[in-house]
């Protein structure tokens, strides 16, 4: 490990303007930009007779702009304070941060894909629907499923895809009235009972085993007549595959309910196993976390829907059809039993772009591989963690993500936060911290297939430094980090008791810079 | 496999320190029936240059927008946008960063959000607005249940002026969240008398400016009327550059200000990814769904930005929380940041009159082509025409002559007998030659 340089003390001076070389403080646009000022040469409107009927705007909006130098200037010091997964490990549990690879942006920004009108005369985007359809047929493949619905947006509105299909298709059966609950455990994300209860069903949790796991037993308990659905996340929050899934898939079949799977952790079975084997009706596939589509610091997500046979004719509009050599877009509900449209046009696109595109470079055997790489460097930070930090269930194999809990730091006065802000001052993202809830003080690690070896013996070795320095009283280390961030410890709590949701000219700051 | 970084030999040492002799091995807790035993019947992995051939392929049988005289709206707008804005969103730290949950390493991203949400907190004329949603249409869908849970009614009133796909998906919702829609049949003049249909029952009135026909109308009667029966307005726009020139919804007493932010930055993508926009009144915030970044302090008592109003959310609330959603737009909504703050008010404003004054010129010429009225008196960048015969017909005999002209409105409203109607979009990227284009193609296929 590397000594702190001896220049840096206690004794540093500050700055005059706060900066310390490389990193700059940035002030809001806001500050530093003046409503006359535009770094975008618009020509000159001819004159002519406006047609606005008396509604232009008679105030001022009070848009700040910059020329384009300042602009530029003003974002590249702001990305500069962001970590990301081009930079460094990025071990998100349950986010999967995976390289992302810039052949997929090359590719998405091809005029004749970038600059598609969705309303374009059908003759005109052959090609784009073509590539909808291999995308359709690999999902299919990987999955085992029988239709798709391409639309959703994001893995949540996927989610309320899959759970629009199986009310209309309860409804379709003549038991909307008396389906109203939906199962879901109690390790599951919060989205998944978000979802159920937007659509008017009540919630039932199933509690999970000692093991992580749901049992086939649990979810036959809480099945009745009553049930319109299970959901359940197969690999599952904890990182661990539902060993009875099969045979919870078949009692909620015998129930004549529908089996929703949260496909947010396909990237560890895909190529591996198939949802449709498992006995699914209805998964919705994180393009992003799977195929390696960017986040770009939250979104956009896209979420496709497979489902199954029996789901198959509730599908939302838009869907592509074959009509001989052309494809078309069937665009209108009326004289289907889909149950709608979810979205205005056809779905992202541009994330259709870019996971097709690792989809080709990966192939059938790449994405086979990655799964398992996924899985082995998960298994191989456990492995290698197991001794000093404690795991919720005990040790047994994970999938692509390895869970522990806070057990290990009791007595240390270190927190599960408080380790997580030390690994900032390492140069590491911190994983996933306080999910699942099931575990107490949880820490969700997600390697995924993208990083070496000698990338994973670094983390681990850091990692086991971190967990001496805890155990040995050290605390304050913890306590005080991050100190090397272009932040100290954030006051959550401030920001929620009074929020200051925009900037405005009244009270410009109200903490200062 | 360029992406993966294991060799056979990295993957036997780790396997050792794991204790198992195979990777399938790990696979020990899925029961042996749900695991492949042969590899799938999808293709083997290829080349970059591979990949690069079948996409050029794919793209080589579109027709881009910008290869064309081009006048197509209804939703989604072709602007220019600075080289600047991409190559910025392409930088590795907003690019491939994850939402902003450590805030210490994450001020990039939360410092643009709340710098976007200012923004668009200004040209809405709101108080407020959330780091974005998916798009304007599922914006819109949540601006209806959120005015539920404000007046805890279940009904509401969508104006015939909405863009049909936008209405569809309310109506969606709304009926499998077992609520009420009433929506006005498509009204193509812009004067539906909506007031009218405004009771005690309705939980908010949804109408949109300019409308998807193209019409301006001030909607400060029908806010008044909303709010005398305690009901909200939803203002919907889906061409946010109109925002530029046009009277702000919140200064006409709109409650919830909804919209597409495409036209801002960002490509036509074929319908997406776009970038919904959200604004509200101060009083609302915590019945906004969507993520919010705030301004707090750190440790040092620097200025910070931080996601906050968390407990409205799926995450800690679960099956009670405002909404479903646990993403944002946030590549998309970083673009539309830019590129506004390289307009700037002086740039926007002038965007916002080029693209009227484009617009008004193509509809001077049109209103003196036979067989054809422009139905609009007013309208920003868009107007509808009334063709001789079926305007899908004419649409694909113009896209043989190498004009694409717009949307025949039968394409979103099939069974509305509106077959003669065409929608017709301009906007900055339209030259004097691309109108005389569209005029001869017209009037040679009529």
């Amino acid at each position: 490990m590397l000594d702190r340089p001896a220049h840096i003390d206690d004794e540093t001076p500050d700055t005059f303007t706060g900066n310390r070389a490389l990193d700059q403080e940035e002030p809001l646009l806001f500050e530093i930009g003046r409503t006359d000022a535009t770094g975008v040469d618009v020509e000159e409107p001819p004159q002519f007779a406006a047609r606005l009927g008396g509604m232009e705007r008679k105030d001022q909006i009070g848009l700040p702009g910059l020329s384009e130098p300042e602009a530029m200037r003003h974002y590249v010091r702001l990305s500069r304070k962001n970590c990301s997964i081009d930079a460094g490990l990025y071990p998100l549990g349950s986010c999967t941060m995976k390289h992302n690879p810039r052949a997929n942006e090359k590719l998405a920004r091809l005029e004749g894909l970038a600059d598609l009108h969705p309303l374009q005369p059908i003759s005109s985007v052959q090609g784009a629907l073509e590539l909808m359809e291999t995308l359709a047929h690999w999902l299919l493949t990987l999955t085992n499923m029988q239709a798709i619905a391409l639309s959703p947006k994001a893995g949540a509105h996927g989610e309320l895809c899959g759970m629009m299909a199986i009310k209309s298709a309860v409804a379709a059966r003549g038991e909307g009235a008396t389906r109203n609950v939906v199962l879901i455990p109690q390790s599951a994300h919060g989205t998944n009972p978000a979802t159920a209860a937007l659509l008017g069903f009540s919630v039932r949790v199933v509690p999970g085993a000692d093991d992580g796991t749901v049992r086939a037993a649990a979810v036959k308990e809480a099945l009745g007549p009553d049930v319109a659905a299970l959901m359940l996340t197969n690999p599952n929050t904890c990182g661990l595959f539902e060993r009875e899934i099969i045979e919870i898939a078949d009692a909620v079949h015998e129930a004549g309910a529908y089996f929703y799977c949260d496909g947010a952790n396909f990237n560890a079975i895909a190529g591996v196993a198939r949802p449709g084997d498992f006995g699914v009706d209805a998964m919705h596939i994180n393009l992003h976390k799977t195929f390696s589509t960017p986040h770009g610091g939250g979104g956009p997500g896209a979420g496709p829907v497979v489902l199954s046979e029996r789901l198959a004719p509730f599908a939302p509009v838009p869907f592509l059809r074959r009509n001989g050599e052309a494809l078309e877009l069937v665009e209108h509900a009326e004289g289907t039993q889909s149950f709608g449209r979810m979205t205005a046009f056809h779905g992202q696109m541009g994330m259709f772009v870019r996971a097709l595109a690792y989809l080709l470079a990966h192939g059938g055997d790449g994405v086979a591989q990655a799964s398992k790489d996924a899985v082995l460097s998960a298994n191989y930070v456990r492995a290698s963690l197991r001794d000093v930090m404690s795991q919720p269930f005990g040790d047994r194999l994970c999938m692509h993500e390895v869970l522990f809990d806070d057990a290990w730091l009791k007595g240390t006065g270190v927190s599960t936060l408080d380790f997580a802000k030390a690994m900032i001052d390492e140069g590491y993202h911190p994983m996933t911290i306080y999910f699942p809830l099931v575990a107490h003080g949880a820490m969700l690690i997600e390697p995924t297939e993208s990083e070496s070896k000698a990338s994973l013996d670094l983390f681990i070795a850091t990692l086991r430094d971190l967990a001496k320095r805890a155990k040995e009283g050290d605390a304050k280390r913890f306590t005080q980090a991050p100190r090397f961030a272009p932040r100290r410890r954030v006051d959550e709590t401030a920001a929620a008791r009074k929020p200051v949701l925009r900037w405005s000219a009244e009270s410009p700051s109200l903490r200062g810079a | 496999m360029r992406y993966l970084p294991l060799s056979d030999a990295d993957r036997k040492a780790m396997l050792a320190t794991i204790g198992v002799d195979r990777i399938e091995d790990l696979y020990a807790d899925a029961p042996a029936s749900a695991l492949l035993k042969e590899p799938l019947d999808l293709p083997r992995h290829k080349s970059e240059l591979e990949v690069e051939r079948i996409f050029s392929q794919l793209s080589a049988r579109n027709t881009p927008a910008g290869r064309v005289p081009f006048f197509i709206g209804a939703g989604a707008y072709r602007h220019h946008v600075p080289a600047s804005v991409d190559h910025l969103i392409q930088r590795s730290e907003f690019l491939t960063s994850y939402t902003p949950y450590q805030p210490e390493i994450s001020q990039g991203t939360l410092q643009t959000l709340f710098e976007f949400q200012t923004q668009v907190a200004l040209l809405t004329g709101m108080d407020v607005a959330n780091a974005s949603m998916y798009d304007g249409s599922t914006a819109t869908a949540e601006a209806v249940l959120m005015a539920h849970r404000l007046t805890k009614r279940r009904k509401a009133l969508l104006s015939g002026g909405l863009h049909p796909h936008y209405a569809e998906v309310v109506q969606t919702i709304s009926r499998l969240a077992e609520d009420e829609t009433l929506a006005m049949a498509p009204d193509v003049s812009g004067a539906e008398d909506i007031i009218a249909k405004i009771d005690d029952t309705i939980s908010c009135v949804v109408v949109q400016t300019p409308d998807f026909f193209g019409n301006l109308r001030d909607l400060t009667k029908i806010a008044d009327a909303c709010h005398r029966h305690g009901a909200l307005l939803v203002a919907v726009f889906t061409e946010a550059v109109s925002l530029g020139l046009l009277t702000a919804p919140g200064a006409m007493g709109a409650d919830i200000v909804v919209g597409e932010g495409q036209s801002i930055g960002n490509a036509l993508n074929f319908g997406g990814p776009y970038v919904g926009l959200f604004a509200t009144r101060h009083d609302y915030v915590r019945q906004m769904p969507g993520r919010l970044a705030g301004e707090s302090v750190d440790a040092d008592g620097r200025r910070s930005f931080v996601l906050t109003l968390s407990t409205r959310e799926q995450h800690i609330r679960r099956d009670k929380a405002t909404s479903n959603i646990c993403t944002n737009s946030g590549l998309c909504a970083l673009a539309f940041t830019i590129h506004l703050t390289l307009l700037g008010e002086a740039g926007l404003t002038r965007l916002a009159k080029l693209n009227h004054a484009n617009a008004v010129a193509l509809a001077e010429m049109l209103e003196r082509v036979p067989n054809v009225d422009v139905l609009n008196r007013n309208f920003f960048n868009e107007f509808t025409l009334r063709v001789k015969g079926d305007a899908a017909a004419l649409v694909e005999r113009m896209a043989a002559k190498g004009v694409l002209a717009g949307v025949p409105v039968s394409r979103l409203l099939p069974k509305a007998g509106l077959d003669d109607l065409l929608l017709v979009a301009s906007s900055e990227t339209n030259t004097p030659e691309d109108r005389a284009a569209f005029v001869a193609a017209l009037e040679g296929s009529l």
